[in-house]
């Protein structure tokens, strides 16, 4: 083993991976993939600069995938010893039996090269899980103190939550690959109480997740002393701020809301197992289906959005999927039409599709693979291509939107509704102050065909969430989504307050 | 060693207090196994079988309210003395925990030392017999089932170094359907919570969902505005359940809820239903049993690792329509001179001597939508508890007591409040699953509600 395992090697690895995938081997499997995971996850919470509750959880357990005769079977234990990964095999191939006499389509896997034993490191230079609480917990307070100390703030929340991944995955095809990733997301938040003439209002950081370590609080990816000393004003003006007045607006959105944004409205309707319905009853389906590939005008021409498990401190990158499949990066949405799917090894070969990309993942040794999303990403214009500001000049009449906040998309990924935390007015071309109980609403091809103008290179910015959800049982996946500052005209601003009939 | 290749879990419990060092100690043993099948495209995909345990060591320096803590969890069968010795590093370098309080002597249940209790996917058989038949017919009428069914049982041991030895066996199951016609046009879902599955028939839901989709054979486009709805207790639980997820004391005195009043006080006392609606939870509700003692593996605005042991009793949220409670933690209830108030892990909503069904509400209808679920419901305005989400899988329009055709979707604004003060007409209180919220909150009980003016924002052409 090597001394990136994170402990694991405190195991008998080999010992078990031989006893569970000879026993798959025994019992008739055609395939079996064996993985033994721990994940570390640490959340510090703080209400008012003080501890409101700290988490430091040590997962560890393995899980077996089999496919026998044509059926897939699957158990996971935290038990790790030979004989439990023996009883593994025998409870795996008994689920692929059991549920396979209420009929089953025979489960095929797509071709994927042995990649022999590998290792996989994610960049980072502090692992956050090995950073002492007390130390964690001072930086949060520090930074809360100052939040708090400004007139308009009333309270402050403040969360970090850290995880450390360490993944040992081996098949039958001779792949074994040991890989690492950490990531970070600190969130702080300002109540305003106000004196009681209008409701309350909240202003979070927009700084987003990522695939860092803990230098990302340090100024590596982010600036959270800048950004935290703006909180205040902002959230002052925005308890000041009219309330929208509804109707279509031409909106400048930042990368730190457009994510969520392609999150929902690309990301999860190009995965092809939803548009083939093997998500129907839980996450849904796609309105994207596939006789669509390659003719569905999804947006306008600037739209190219990428897929990839190869992004540089993206959430969702890997050396190796959960199905043995090396990382790539390909095309969803080239021009403003689908060309492509996110797909892991069984609905590649289902539709004839060739190698799969690489996008199965499970959350937990616990849980099955399936296929969850790459790093789903929204390609920015030129390297010497428009600011924000320059964007923001080409406005007459609009709003200017940063970071996210509720969201919502139906079933097949039609119709979505955004808030974000900062909506700011524009007026020829200029900021003129922020509005209140905003939101945008529309049909996702409709909003993709509004699309007017891409930010340069310098706008481009990867944000993210640890929370994607999809399976059931459940399972949370973490992701990250680029994107430059971007212009959509004519979109439909809610007035929230209305919409409560108030 | 029990069969499972995992140490009696009663043992761990006493090797982990006998580990501690610290002034006081918490061990927390869940021991989880789980069976679940899903299906779609007229086919079993996916499935599993588990076995998790986690172990949660609560390490306390100080006594009273003078407290520090400090929390370990690890699943697996690792040594007890780790846990307890990472969890004591932490509580060291601890301030004093805001939620300190004296740890309890909280009771010694019998069966301490009995095995876990287990499942596995036997359970499924009647499910799983009837399924292969309901797939052929399906395939045959052009049909399409996908759907979900899921067994878990939750053994808890909970030790303190105070003398508390609890135990509970919680088990917890639901099976969801899904029929949509071979061209996607029409849907229609049934759920149902269960604890273990002998009251559940795949094959009856088939049958209902089959006559379901027949309403969808006539199509009527209505566009977005306020309408009557008639809710099913599955989608009044997919909202309903927002407003206990929100009754947190603490986020009430701070300001930011919609249990706020101003200058820090909170809106208990306030009447905010005209009809007398009771919301509850109760640990011991017949059906919907749960945990009558606390179990927190960490701390919250309104759960404290402190508490845990301590019993819960039923917890009346609304009584008569009027706010009578918020969840306190014990050293919050003190600061705010309020009862500590856990929160038992169900809800139930009831009108008393409202005793009709959903289809006395439906042939009492002029001209309504009557709903199936609800579906991405998100919190659009804390302060007015603003929700947003959709309705899915089957919207009907009655017209005269009867459902004249299937209506395309909608996106609705709403808060439960609101929901329930606009209501005009309720149901008898049964078993309700709600679709988004289950795998959280799988015990609920909600009656059927007539409400006035439902805010469609906009039509959602998915199906």
């Amino acid at each position: 083993m090597v001394a990136n395992d994170g402990g694991l090697s405190e195991h008998p690895i080999d010992a078990i991976r031989s006893a569970a995938l000879e026993r798959a081997t025994e019992l008739g499997c055609s395939r079996a993939e064996l993985r033994i995971e721990q994940i570390r996850t640490q959340v510090v919470a703080m209400r008012d600069a003080k501890v409101e509750g700290t988490v430091d959880d040590r997962a560890l357990g393995m899980g077996l995938r089999v496919i026998h005769d044509g059926a897939i079977g699957f158990a996971g234990t935290v038990a790790l010893t030979p004989d439990d990964g023996r009883r593994l095999a025998d409870l795996a191939v008994g689920a692929a039996k059991a549920t396979a006499l209420a009929g089953g389509e025979r489960v095929e896997l797509a071709d994927e090269p042995s990649h022999g034993t590998v290792d996989w490191t994610a960049s980072y230079k502090i692992d956050p899980t090995t950073v002492p609480l007390s130390d964690r917990v001072a930086r949060l307070e520090a930074w809360s103190t100052d939040l708090l100390s400004a007139t308009a703030v009333d309270h402050v929340t403040a969360t970090l939550m850290s995880v450390s991944e360490h993944k040992y995955y081996a098949d039958t095809s001779g792949t074994t690959t040991t890989q690492h990733r950490v990531r970070l997301h600190p969130s702080l938040e300002a109540l305003s109480v106000g004196d009681g003439s209008s409701s309350f209002e909240t202003m979070r950081t927009a700084a987003p997740p990522v695939g860092r370590g803990y230098e990302y609080l340090d100024g590596d990816g982010w600036d959270f002393p800048a950004e935290l000393a703006e909180i205040p004003s902002l959230l002052e003006e925005k308890m000041h701020s009219p309330s929208v007045e509804p109707g279509m607006y031409d909106l400048v959105i930042d990368p730190t809301n457009l994510w969520l944004t392609i999150h929902e409205s690309v990301g999860h309707a190009t995965e092809l197992d939803r548009a083939l319905g093997y998500e129907a009853a839980y996450a849904g389906t796609s309105f994207a289906t596939f006789d669509k590939l390659g003719k569905l005008r999804y947006g306008s021409e600037l739209m190219h959005v990428t897929g990839d498990r190869t992004a540089t401190y993206g959430l969702a990158s890997v050396g190796y999927d959960d199905e043995g499949v090396a990382a790539q990066s390909f095309d969803l949405v080239r021009d403003g039409i689908l060309v492509g799917y996110q797909l892991d090894r069984r609905i590649a070969k289902r539709q004839g599709l060739g190698r799969s990309n690489g996008c199965a993942f499970a959350d937990s040794p616990l849980n099955i693979p399936i296929q969850r999303m790459a790093n789903v990403s929204l390609q920015p214009g030129s390297s010497d291509g428009p600011t924000t500001q320059d964007l923001i000049s080409g406005i007459e009449h609009g709003i200017y939107i940063v970071g996210d906040k509720s969201w919502s998309i139906d079933m097949q990924r039609y119709n979505f509704q955004f808030t974000g935390q900062r909506f700011f007015r524009i007026e020829n071309g200029r900021i003129a102050g922020q509005l209140r109980d905003a939101a945008y609403q529309a049909t996702t091809t409709d909003f993709w065909g509004s699309l007017r103008a891409l930010g340069g290179k310098s706008t481009y910015l990867l944000c993210g969430a640890f929370n994607c959800g999809k399976g059931q049982p459940g399972q949370v996946a973490p992701v990250s989504h680029g994107c430059p500052a971007a212009v959509f005209e004519g979109v439909r601003i809610l007035n929230t307050r209305a919409e409560s009939g108030r | 060693m029990s069969e499972s290749g995992l140490p009696n879990a009663d043992e761990v419990v006493e090797r982990a207090l006998s580990a501690s060092r610290a002034d006081g100690c918490v061990v927390i043993v869940e021991d989880v196994a789980d069976a679940n099948v899903r299906f779609a495209n007229n086919t079993t995909t996916t499935n599993g079988v588990r076995r998790d345990r986690r172990i949660t060591v609560v390490a306390i320096y100080g006594k009273g309210e003078e407290a520090r803590a400090g929390v370990f969890s690890v699943s697996g069968s690792t040594d007890p003395g780790e846990i307890v010795a990472a969890a004591e590093l932490d509580a060291k370098s601890s301030s004093v925990a805001e939620d300190a309080s004296p740890l309890e002597e909280a009771g010694v249940d019998a069966d301490f030392a009995d095995q876990p209790g287990s499942t596995d996917l036997s359970v499924f058989s009647p499910v799983l017999t009837d399924l292969g038949p309901a797939f052929s017919r399906a395939l045959a009428d052009g049909r399409v089932l996908s759907g979900f069914a899921i067994h878990e049982v939750r053994t808890t041991y909970l030790g303190t170094s105070t003398g508390t030895r609890r135990r509970h066996v919680q088990p917890t199951g639901s099976i969801e359907l899904v029929e949509r016609s071979a061209d996607g046009s029409a849907s229609t879902w049934a759920g149902v919570g269960t604890s273990d599955f002998a009251d559940v028939s795949l094959a009856a839901m088939d049958e209902r969902l089959i006559g379901r989709l027949g309403w969808a054979k006539r199509k009527i486009e209505l566009d977005a505005g306020r309408y009557e709805v008639i809710m099913p207790p599955d989608a009044v639980a997919d909202l309903v359940l927002e407003i206990d997820f929100a009754a947190s004391g603490r986020e009430a005195e701070d300001g930011g809820s919609v249990f706020s009043a101003p200058e820090g006080r909170t809106r208990i006392g306030e009447r905010l239903t005209e009809l007398p609606f009771d919301l509850f939870g109760d640990p011991f509700a017949p059906g919907l049993e749960s945990a009558p003692f606390v179990v927190a593996s960490s701390s919250g605005p309104d759960s404290s690792v402190f508490d845990n042991g301590l019993p819960i009793d039923k917890v009346t949220w609304l009584k008569d329509g009027t706010l009578s409670r918020l969840r306190y933690h014990r050293a919050g209830a003190r600061r705010s001179k309020t009862g500590f108030t856990p929160s038992p892990d169900n809800l139930v909503l009831s009108l008393h001597g409202a005793d009709r069904g959903l289809d006395e509400l439906v042939a009492n209808t002029e001209r309504g939508l009557l709903l199936t679920c609800l579906w991405y419901i998100r919190e659009v305005d804390r302060s007015n508890l603003l929700l947003t989400g959709l309705t899915r899988d089957g919207v009907y329009l009655v017209e005269n007591g009867e459902v004249v055709g299937a209506v395309n979707n909608f996106r609705f604004n709403e808060s439960p409040l609101d929901l329930l003060a606009k209501t005009t007409e309720v149901g008898r209180t049964e078993r309700a699953l709600s679709r988004e919220w289950h795998e959280w909150a799988n015990r609920t009980a909600m009656p059927a509600l007539r409400v006035a003016d439902f805010n469609m924002s906009s039509v959602s052409p998915a199906s």
